[in-house]
């Protein structure tokens, strides 16, 4: 998509279809001759495990679909029947449930890789706000889905989150009212949920191409984060780094497969095997663990509106981040102190997902974890607005090297391909 | 100077009863750790004990079905790969000893003369009946309480099969001294909070094994938690075999794609 195209039509068919949709040269010039960055690491891996993870989700979600009812009666039995009378439908839903989890964990790992070697920065902020909003999507996404099998965490889930509108003054309630398209949460609610579920992925899909797209254009950083320079200092994206992708693609999906057959509850709750009922309140709710940090900001903080506040904050802080990052140099591979700091960051949010799973008044060695939870949030808006524009400016980075070829092939090698 | 008296009395015998008020409810009613019931489906190659499977569901039919439904199985699932082994027919033969609430006959009746419910026998389509026509008649019949369905048990409970094995070997315990068990309620650690509405279901020879087995009360307890384990993920067996396939497809195509991956970049560092 970026610069010349180097797409030669081959046969008079080809350029027949190249004068009228010459959607062959995109695919040539997007997925075969793209110029990428030599050095990718496994790290990179993660945009094309993402990919897989969306396809699975949304193939797997249009079978279930053909079986789930969308209705408060009988969502938990269609649910059930699925998993015992329609043909490996146990395997699908097992895939679905485990799926999600395994996108957030690769989504995880794809966004603390941009942050580490500066993704975000100049030329490629789009880029990293579009990735944002492909994860807001998702969230949303998730949330709507986990509803769907009308458990108690689902329905309790669902009443916990749509009530954090309630906390907006003058029209919170109404707001909630009109989300729930009832007084509570129930069938109506059920059924405008699943419709978001079954919209969003296609949504996401778009938005996805849109990140590719964009993508495209700067092309790769990479964990130098040093700009391409030269020729030398890129393979064609086919075959090095299709093959490099497939191999760990494929590895995921070991791991995937491992929770789907033999742990395929391990991120499930016992709970949601209990049909919903509004008459009998969980002794702890708790959601997903890929929204548990999220959750921790918002029971730290004693007002809920704050909380709301805070835990949306937590989310809009990630599309200032590439003006917050004030540093010349991209990767926290040159920048010694950045890089302590990344990795206290990415500690915080660990211990924010500990804090979020354990009930309110939990304490560890005496340490109310309440307070924990508050000095993480600290931390995590401490990082962002504060930290960050202060490093870059009173950072010392290291030596950046030449060029990616030189980095990889030395010296000489790197003069004697010039 | 009386009242001074009996002020002082006052904060005396308070000093003295409170430590004791304050002991009772210091009580920590949290749920004791599971029991491992040693179940032979454990682990990444386990499958169910036919033998347990059988024993469990005779169990469950005499015992735990007076109160707790198993809404989510059918009979036919009685003879399907990977359940309780029951043939054809014997899975026929249990369904038959069922009464299922009837269609309307040719008159549109639902009722006999005596205005009892017409019935059927069962046949293998048919999902075990509940115990009680409804949740009113099964908390009237339990104090109140529900008894849960069984169906999902084992999915629902964290601890699986071991928190049921537990709770049904964990009666007959003698509460901590000063544990004021709940009034119509029994003593049961294992259970959240302590106090269980459900009256002790097992004691030794509850029912009578045809294999010869001894029925002890944890020999129930371990077939019985057995058997709602299948109940609750019937399909195990199948999806652990699949599982075994799958992996080693994949270990063996991740060493493809290693090797081409290697021969591809082999000139590239």
């Amino acid at each position: 998509m970026s610069g010349p195209s180097t797409y030669t039509p081959k046969s008079g068919f080809e350029k027949w279809i190249d004068q009228r949709l010459p959607l062959p040269r995109l695919m040539h010039d997007t997925m075969q001759t793209f110029p990428t960055p030599r050095n990718l690491n496994i790290w990179y891996t993660f945009g094309g495990i993402l990919t897989f993870c969306l396809g699975v989700q949304i193939l797997t979600g249009i079978v279930l679909a053909m079986h789930y009812v969308a209705n408060a009666g009988l969502a938990f039995d269609s649910v059930e029947a699925i998993m015992r009378d329609v043909n490996y439908g146990w395997l699908i839903r097992y895939i679905h449930s485990n799926g999600a989890s395994m996108f957030f964990l690769a989504v995880y790992i794809h966004m603390f890789r941009g942050l580490y070697y500066g993704s975000y920065k100049a030329p490629r902020e789009l880029i990293w706000i579009i990735g944002v909003l492909i994860y807001l999507l998702m969230m949303a996404t998730a949330f709507f889905g986990y509803v769907l099998p009308w458990g108690q965490m689902s329905f309790w889930g669902a009443t916990v989150i749509t009530n954090l509108f309630s906390a907006i003054p003058v029209v919170g309630s109404h707001i909630a009212t009109w989300l729930w398209g009832d007084f509570a949460v129930g069938d109506a609610t059920l059924n405008r949920f699943f419709s978001l579920h079954y919209l969003l992925p296609f949504i996401i899909a778009g938005v996805v191409g849109l990140h590719i797209w964009a993508l495209h254009v700067p092309g790769n950083n990479n964990p130098l984060g040093i700009d391409v320079k030269s020729p030398q200092d890129t393979v064609p994206f086919h075959p090095y780094y299709t093959v490099k992708d497939a191999f760990y693609l494929c590895l995921f999906v070991v791991v995937f497969a491992t929770f789907v057959f033999y742990a395929p509850n391990f991120f499930g709750n016992p709970d949601n095997y209990q049909q919903a009922n509004p008459l009998v309140t969980p002794p702890d709710i708790v959601p997903e663990w890929y929204l548990l940090p999220f959750y921790a900001m918002l029971r730290s903080i004693p007002n809920k509106l704050m909380g709301v506040i805070v835990m949306g904050g937590a989310i809009v802080t990630l599309f200032f981040l590439p003006w917050l990052d004030t540093s010349r140099v991209r990767s926290c591979r040159f920048r010694p102190l950045m890089k302590q700091f990344f990795w206290a960051f990415a500690v915080a949010c660990v211990i924010l997902g500990y804090c979020g799973a354990q009930s309110v008044d939990a304490t560890v060695a005496g340490i109310p974890l309440l307070w924990v939870a508050r000095l993480a949030t600290l931390y995590y808006f401490l990082f962002f607005w504060i930290l960050m524009p202060i490093i870059g400016l009173i950072e010392t980075p290291k030596k950046l090297p030449a060029s990616i070829a030189q980095s990889v092939l030395g010296d000489t090698a790197a003069a004697a391909a010039e | 100077m009386r009242f001074a008296l009996r002020f002082a009395l006052a904060v005396g015998l308070t000093a003295v009863a409170l430590p004791a008020l304050a002991q009772e409810a210091t009580f920590d009613t949290k749920r004791l750790p599971v029991k491992d019931g040693h179940f032979e489906f454990e682990g990444p190659f386990g499958t169910y004990d036919r033998g347990a499977l059988q024993r469990g569901f005779q169990v469950y039919k005499e015992v735990c079905a007076a109160c707790h439904g198993l809404n989510h199985i059918a009979f036919h699932n009685l003879d399907e790969e990977g359940g309780p082994g029951f043939t054809e027919a014997q899975a026929k033969a249990i369904a038959a000893g069922y009464k299922i609430p009837a269609d309307p006959n040719d008159k549109g009746e639902i009722t006999d003369d005596k205005g009892n419910r017409l019935t059927r026998p069962g046949i293998l389509a048919d999902k075990f009946p509940s115990p009680y026509p409804n949740e009113e008649a099964a908390r009237a019949n339990n104090s109140g309480s529900l008894p849960p369905d069984l169906s999902m048990i084992e999915k629902a409970r964290e601890g699986g099969s071991d928190y049921i094995y537990s709770i049904l070997t964990g009666f007959h315990m003698t509460p901590p001294k000063g544990f004021k068990v709940t009034e119509g309620k029994y003593y049961n650690p294992y259970f959240e909070g302590w106090n269980i509405s459900m009256p002790p279901p097992l004691v030794a020879d509850a029912v009578t094994y045809s294999d010869g087995t001894k029925a002890t009360i944890e020999q129930e307890a371990h077939d019985v938690a057995t058997f709602l384990a299948w109940a609750s993920d019937p399909k195990m067996e199948e999806r652990k075999r699949t599982g075994f396939g799958v992996l080693v497809f994949l270990v063996v195509l991740s060493g493809v794609l290693f090797a081409a991956y290697r021969k591809v970049w082999a000139d590239m560092h």
